[in-house]
This record gives structure tokens, C-alpha cells and sequence, in this order.
């Protein structure tokens, strides 16, 4: 009411449009900075855990075509913590573990499985006969078929480059790892190699020659390395949740 | 009603007839055909990627048509495109009604907008079936391509608000107040959302710069209030004057409206962490999101009342006018996706829907029922008005597609609601030895049959906007249909008809 | 100032904007002499008498 006294009524408003701009702006931006802020500032949004690093060259040329193929359409990254899911899937995501995708690739739907804990479950000949044709393996399944995927060359010139941007937004890579970063991705995918350099700057990272041919690294390698890299990092053997270690 | 001059293929140039308030129409011609075509697209491109989740094969193998890459271009043609192109020529044809008062910046700048706009949707399309995408849902397309809507959507706030500013109407009518609140909300979360850093100057790849769970808070930040005031207060713009317009009489209460629309800007806002429930989002924003989720309801429920209530001693005119009929069923569905949603937004029962079908349901009823039915039923009000015709070709045709579109939404959410149900109970089920009774591709498997009743209720879907299509083309000739006239005429188009 | 501070600002400016204006919308929509003005602008979009140029 005393804002009628002030002559400062809702009439006022209407017929003042910048006015009305201006209150429709406070009023949204103040719930989405009340919100989103905090997540920055307060140090519990993320736990500290031992073991994530940023993706391997190798893996991160796999997230990538995990984004391009749409796959968080219908496959979650996010296992919730009920006694169903952790059964089926393994320990509840932690935050720390998506720290370094951007964005992240929690989901909102399972047409398919949940996906954060896949890493390691299957082997590589399971993951690329899958890809190839899901229902040669899963009768059932209706997941799209990624022939295609095994014969193509990975495009990886400019791999130095996205690490580099990765450094920019936060993901810190070394200069170590953007000097050595296309030799680590040909390393990854050849089992014959030299590994330590590559094993040194990404500890954990699975060397494998997942889709068969060493010789050339194809976008199906990319791929079933980013996929058995999933869940690997942290070890669950170890970890304490906070309230865990208040005790 | 504005349509009494029947000139048809009227000078459309800028020769002034009396002194009268003069309005751009040709843009918005032109916005109304782009939403027409783009609807029959995204639902199209819909119905296709709901058989291929019924039938597989139909991905065809090929990596430009698998379900991956094919999702976004449905949502974008369906949310941007068509949504997109509707509130455009609405939101242009209403200020400028409403104000009594012609584009600002004139035609030159709202065609620039309109074509510019096209292209945007073209390049996003062909970005996503090629391969590149932000990988966010509804926030797809990649920096660049950001960038160009960001130039779009400004000169558009310019055009719009411009409108207001010199407008001869002393109030600005409530339709406008959404259509603002829509303009400036969607333009902070488009850039709040997109904020990120290219590879290359020369690529299209880009990472963003915030990670994992605060990526996903903005992100959902994002998509729900994309559903909030794209989907909602831009199309309850539409809501507050196409109704009146079309029950000729005023709203019913204009306070209202008032409250509806401060309440439902103020809330809306905070709803977005209930697609993040019980996630390594932090519980307190988990909290917040379901608090605000279940208050929005009321607001919601008030500008429901409001719409349906326009009609009170009015009644009739739903068994006499297919197009009113179309209006107010909107309003009827808008209310139940807005009671089911909060009820979506409480943890429990976000436990058991988050991640199934039960989901894609509610959406669904939202957009078929909410945003497309108000769209159709603003389309068939203005093609009549817009190419000064007297009425609609046909009458009969409207009522077709009300009814087969209806039947396509109701197939549609409840083999949605009976297969997420389904789903989210059988993924927690346990067998009286305490394992898990049923592996993942079980419940994949038991969805078939629901997928396919739901392609059915999309094909339904479709099937009436063709019906529709061929209805506004003869209307736009200049053509009008012999047929049986509904008893008691609504209003004076259809006493010509007769 | 950083961003915890921000933060808490923020949060008290919110709650007593949110009861501001609130309470003015409220007060504003059902104030009685208001009404009748009200009902000239429910009655905007029926007025329409403007043409195409």
C-alpha cells in the first residue's frame, strides 16, 4: 500500500515498458543465480576423490562421438543412490566423477542401460560386436547399429587443439600432455607400444586394441575406449562418503 | 472483425486506404505458412523416430539417420521451428493489434528477422543429422550457430519491444506482458546456457566452460524454463488474446491475470533441479527445485481457470466452433500437464518416473495437448483474417482434425503412462529370493507394444495436420466448402457458409 | 566481496523482493478503484479497427 502512496502503482509499470523490462528481469535472474551460484562457492558440491583425472586423447576422441551420436538421448550417466540401481549398476555417482565432461552426460532417460559404471563390465570384442549390431548380441535390444564406426578413420590432427580448449574452460592439461597428446592417442589403441609415458600422463588408462587393428585407429577404437574408461577412475574399494568419515 | 474487407489479393504495399491504424500483415503471412510447414515437419520427423524405437531397422544403419542424431532434429523442428514460427507471427500480429500501433523498425526488419530465422533452423537441422551437436538437450546447436540466434533474437526484441514502446494504446494489454516475459527470458537462458569455447575458429566443436553437476544445474536451468516460458508464457500469450478474440468477450478476470502472470515468472524460474533429483546434485537445490515444482501449480491453475472461464455464459459456442473448441481444450490439457508435472517434481514419485516413458508422456500432453492445439487454434483464427478471407474453407474439416488429433494424444500419453509405470516398477523389482527379477533389456523388451500404440497416436497426430494443411490452402484460394452448417452459427462467418 | 558473500546477498534481496512484490501485485489487482480500468483493458483486443497497410 505504500507503494500506491508513492504513486509508484502497477499502472506505473504498464505504462512504462522499460520499467516492465526491468522488474521481468530481476524477477527471473534472482531464482537462477540463487541457484546456480552456490554450486560454484560451496566447496561440498563436488567431493574430493582420489583417482579422476581428465580424459585420456584416446578417450576424449571417444566422448566426443558419444556426444555426436546423441547416445545421452537414451543412455543416463547417472546411477541413483537406491538398493535397484546400485545392484544393477554399481556404487551411486559421485559428482567428481563427471567433473571433466562438458557437458556433462548424466541424461534423463534410459531407453537403454544406465552407462556410468560400464567400463570394465564387457570386453572389447563384446562393446564392438555390439556397436556393430546390437542385435546380433542382444536379440531384444533396439539400439541403433554402428557398423560404419569400425572402417572409419579417426579424424585426430587437431587432438592437441582440444586439449587446449579443455585447458581454457578448466579441464587442465598439461604441456606434457598437449605436447605428447597424438602419439598418446596411437599408443592407447597398440599394445605393442611404449605405454609408460602415455600410463604416466593418464594413470589407469586402458591400453587395448579394441577394435582389432592397430594400425589404424578408427572411430570404433575412440569410442569402446571412452566406454571402458566409464566408472573406472574412482576406486570404490577406498572411498569413504562424508558421512562415512564423520564416524 | 477485422476480416470484413474482402479483397483478396489486396494490394499488399503500403498505400494507406483512410487514416486508420495501419499493421504489417505480409510478415506475418509469411511466419504462419513457416509454422504450418515446420509443424507438419517435427511431427513427421516425431512419428519416424517413435517407429524406430518400436522397429530398429528402421535406423536403416546409416549415421545420419540413426535415433541419435535424428531425436534432436523432431524437438528442434517441433519446439523452435514450429513453436518458434507460431510465436513470431502471433506474438508480431498481436502487439501490433494491441497497441494499435505498426511493426517498429517495419516490415524490412521483421522479413530480415523471418528469413534469417528459416536459415538458422535449416543449419541447425543439417548440424545435427551431420554430426554436430552441443550435445544438450534442446541447446543443441553448436557456437557458432548460437551466435547467429543470439543477433536473430535481439533485433526480434527490438522489433517487439520497439512495438510496445510507441504504442497509441495507453495499457499494455496483459498477451503483451507474457510475450515479453518469453523474449527476455529465453535471450539470458540462451546466453547463460551457451557459454563456451570453440576449438578452432574455423570448427564447429566447442566444450563449455562449466562441468559435470554444475553443467547439468544450468542445463536443466535451461530446459525447464524453455518449457517455461517458451513453451508456456510465450503460448499463454496466445491464450490471453486468441481466446477473447475468438469467444468474443473479455477475459474473465483481468486481476487475475495480473497475479497469474508475476506468479507464474517468479516461480517458474526456480523449478529447473527436479530433473535432477536424487542425483549428485546437491540435495538443498534438489529441495528448492521440487518446493517451487509443487507451488507452480497454483499459477498454473489460475491462468486455466482464466482462459476456460472466458467462456462462461458462452458455453455453446464449443459444440457450434471447432476453432474455439481447439482453444479451450488446449487450456483443459495445459491444466493437466500442470497438475501432473508438480506431481512429477515430488521425490518419491520422481523415483519411480525419472528416466522412463512416463516422462516422455507428460512432455507429450504438454505439447500436443498445451502448445500445439493453442497454435492450430490461433492458425485457424488468423489464415481466415490474414488472407481476408470470411471464413474457413471448411468448417467440418477443423472439427476432422480436432478429433483426430485428440484420439492421437490420448493413444499417445497413455501407453506412455502404462509403459513408464511399467518400466519404473520393473527396473525395482525384486523375486522372493532378493535378486533382481528382471535384467535391463526385459523391460526394453515389454515396451514394444506401447511403442507401437504410440507411433499409432503420432501418425494420428499427423494425419490431422494434414487435414489441416489442406484446409487453410483452400481457405487461403479463396475457397469455400459446401456443407452442413453446425446448428446454431457461432458467429458470422459461418452464417455465410450456410 | 566474493562470491559467498554475493551469494547471501543475493538470497536476502531475494525474500524481501519475492514479499514486495508479492504484496504489490496483490494489493495492485484487487485494489477497487482499479477495477474499472481494469475492465477497459480486458477489452483491448476487441476493439481491433485497424487495417493492413
Amino acid at each position: 500500500m505504500a507503494e500506491e502512496k508513492k504513486g509508484f502503482s502497477h499502472d506505473t509499470i504498464e505504462r512504462n515498458t522499460l520499467l516492465l523490462v526491468v522488474l521481468i528481469l530481476i524477477t527471473v535472474s534472482i531464482g537462477g543465480l540463487v541457484q546456480i551460484v552456490p554450486l560454484f562457492t560451496i566447496e561440498s558440491t563436488v567431493e574430493k576423490v582420489d583417482g579422476v583425472r581428465p580424459y585420456s586423447p584416446l578417450e576424449l576422441a571417444g566422448y566426443n562421438i558419444y556426444v555426436r551420436e546423441g547416445c545421452y538421448n537414451c543412455h543416463s550417466q547417472m546411477v541413483r543412490p537406491f538398493r535397484d540401481e546400485v545392484e544393477r549398476y554399481g556404487h551411486y555417482s559421485l559428482a567428481a566423477e563427471s567433473m571433466h565432461d562438458r557437458p556433462f552426460q548424466w541424461g534423463s532417460k534410459r531407453t537403454g542401460p544406465d552407462l556410468a559404471r560400464v567400463g570394465g563390465k564387457y570386453s572389447d570384442e563384446w562393446h564392438v560386436a555390439h556397436l556393430v549390431d546390437p542385435r546380433a548380441v542382444v536379440p531384444e535390444s533396439i539400439m541403433p547399429g554402428y557398423a560404419w564406426m569400425k572402417d572409419r578413420p579417426l579424424k585426430a590432427d587437431d587432438i592437441a587443439d582440444h586439449l587446449r580448449a579443455l585447458t581454457v574452460v578448466g579441464s587442465a592439461y598439461t604441456a606434457d600432455q598437449i605436447a605428447n597428446a597424438k602419439a598418446d592417442l596411437i599408443a592407447q589403441q597398440n599394445p605393442d607400444a611404449d605405454h609408460d609415458g602415455l600410463l604416466s600422463r593418464y594413470p589407469k588408462a586402458v591400453v587395448s586394441n579394441f577394435s582389432g587393428d592397430p594400425k589404424v585407429v578408427t572411430e570404433m577404437d575412440a569410442l569402446v575406449a571412452y566406454l571402458q574408461v566409464l566408472g573406472t577412475m574412482v576406486d570404490f574399494t577406498k572411498y569413504q562418503s562424508p558421512a562415512q568419515l564423520q564416524q | 472483425m477485422a476480416s470484413a474487407t474482402l479483397t483478396p489479393g489486396a494490394a499488399l504495399g503500403s498505400q494507406r486506404v483512410s487514416e486508420d491504424v495501419r499493421y504489417y500483415e505480409d510478415v506475418i503471412r509469411l511466419f504462419t505458412i513457416a509454422a504450418v510447414f515446420w509443424g507438419v515437419v517435427g511431427f513427421l520427423a516425431g512419428t519416424f523416430i517413435a517407429l524406430q524405437l518400436a522397429f530398429p531397422a528402421l535406423n536403416l544403419g546409416l549415421e545420419w539417420t540413426s535415433f541419435g542424431r535424428l531425436r534432436p532434429v523432431h524437438t528442434s523442428a517441433v519446439i523452435f521451428a514450429f513453436g518458434g514460427n507460431v510465436l513470431f507471427a502471433t506474438s508480431l500480429y498481436v502487439v501490433q493489434r494491441t497497441c494499435r500501433q505498426f511493426l517498429f523498425g517495419g516490415e524490412g526488419l521483421a522479413k530480415f528477422i523471418f528469413w534469417n530465422y528459416q536459415i538458422f533452423i535449416v543449419l541447425a537441422a543439417l548440424s545435427y543429422v551431420l554430426g554436430y551437436t552441443q550435445g544438450k538437450e534442446y541447446a543443441e546447436p553448436e557456437w557458432i550457430l548460437d551466435l547467429y540466434l543470439t543477433v536473430i533474437w535481439v533485433l526480434y526484441a527490438v522489433s517487439y519491444i520497439g512495438t510496445v514502446m510507441t504504442r497509441k494504446e495507453s495499457h499494455i494489454y496483459v498477451a503483451n506482458w507474457f510475450f515479453m516475459a518469453f523474449i527476455l527470458t529465453v535471450a539470458i537462458l540462451h546466453l547463460g546456457n551457451n557459454v563456451n569455447w570453440p576449438v578452432s575458429l574455423f570448427g564447429m566443436k566447442s566444450y563449455t566452460f562449466v562441468s559435470g553437476v554444475q553443467s547439468a544445474m544450468v542445463q536443466w536451468w535451461y530446459g525447464h524454463n524453455a518449457v517455461g516460458f517458451f513453451l508456456t508464457a510465450g503460448f499463454l500469450g496466445i491464450m490471453y488474446y486468441f481466446v477473447p478474440k475468438r469467444a468474443e468477450r473479455p477475459v474473465y478476470s483481468y486481476r487475475l491475470s495480473i497475479v497469474h502472470f508475476w506468479t507464474l515468472i517468479f516461480l517458474y524460474i526456480w523449478a529447473g533441479p527436479h530433473h535432477l533429483h536424487y542425483t549428485a546434485l546437491p540435495d538443498w537445490a534438489q529441495t528448492l527445485g521440487m518446493t517451487f515444482s509443487v507451488m507452480l501449480w497454483m499459477p498454473s491453475w489460475g491462468g486455466m481457470i482464466n482462459g476456460i472461464m472466458t467462456l462462461s455464459g458462452a458455453w455453446d459456442k464449443l459444440r457450434t466452433d471447432p476453432v474455439l473448441r481447439f482453444l479451450v481444450t488446449s487450456v483443459a490439457f495445459y491444466g493437466m500437464s500442470t497438475f501432473e508435472g508438480p506431481l512429477m517434481s515430488v521425490k518419491p514419485v520422481n523415483a519411480l518416473s525419472h528416466y522412463t516413458d512416463w516422462t516422455v508422456g507428460h512432455v507429450h500432453s504438454g505439447a500436443l495437448g498445451w502448445v500445439a492445439f493453442v497454435s492450430f487454434g490461433a492458425i485457424y483464427y488468423l489464415v481466415p483474417v490474414l488472407w481476408k478471407r470470411a471464413q474457413l474453407y471448411s468448417m467440418r474439416l477443423v472439427s476432422y482434425h480436432f478429433w483426430t488429433a485428440t484420439i492421437g494424444i490420448v493413444l499417445y500419453i497413455t501407453a506412455m503412462w502404462v509403459s513408464g509405470i511399467m518400466q519404473g516398477l520393473m527396473w525395482r523389482a525384486y523375486d522372493n529370493l532378493g535378486f533382481l527379477q528382471y535384467s535391463f533389456v526385459e523391460t526394453v523388451a515389454a515396451m514394444h507394444p506401447f511403442y507401437v500404440i504410440r507411433a499409432l497416436g503420432g501418425v494420428l497426430f499427423v494425419v490431422g495436420s494434414l487435414i489441416m494443411v489442406y484446409n487453410l490452402w483452400r481457405t487461403a484460394k479463396g475457397d469455400v466448402r459446401i456443407e452442413k452448417p453446425y446448428v446454431t452459427a457461432p458467429h458470422k462467418a459461418a452464417v455465410g457458409a450456410a | 566481496m566474493d562470491l559467498d558473500q554475493i551469494t547471501v546477498a543475493l538470497r536476502s534481496f531475494w525474500t524481501v523482493w519475492l514479499m514486495l512484490l508479492m504484496t504489490g501485485i496483490l494489493v495492485y489487482a484487487m485494489w477497487p478503484g482499479n477495477r474499472s480500468k481494469f475492465d477497459d483493458a480486458a477489452r483491448i483486443p476487441l476493439k481491433d479497427d485497424g487495417q493492413e497497410f
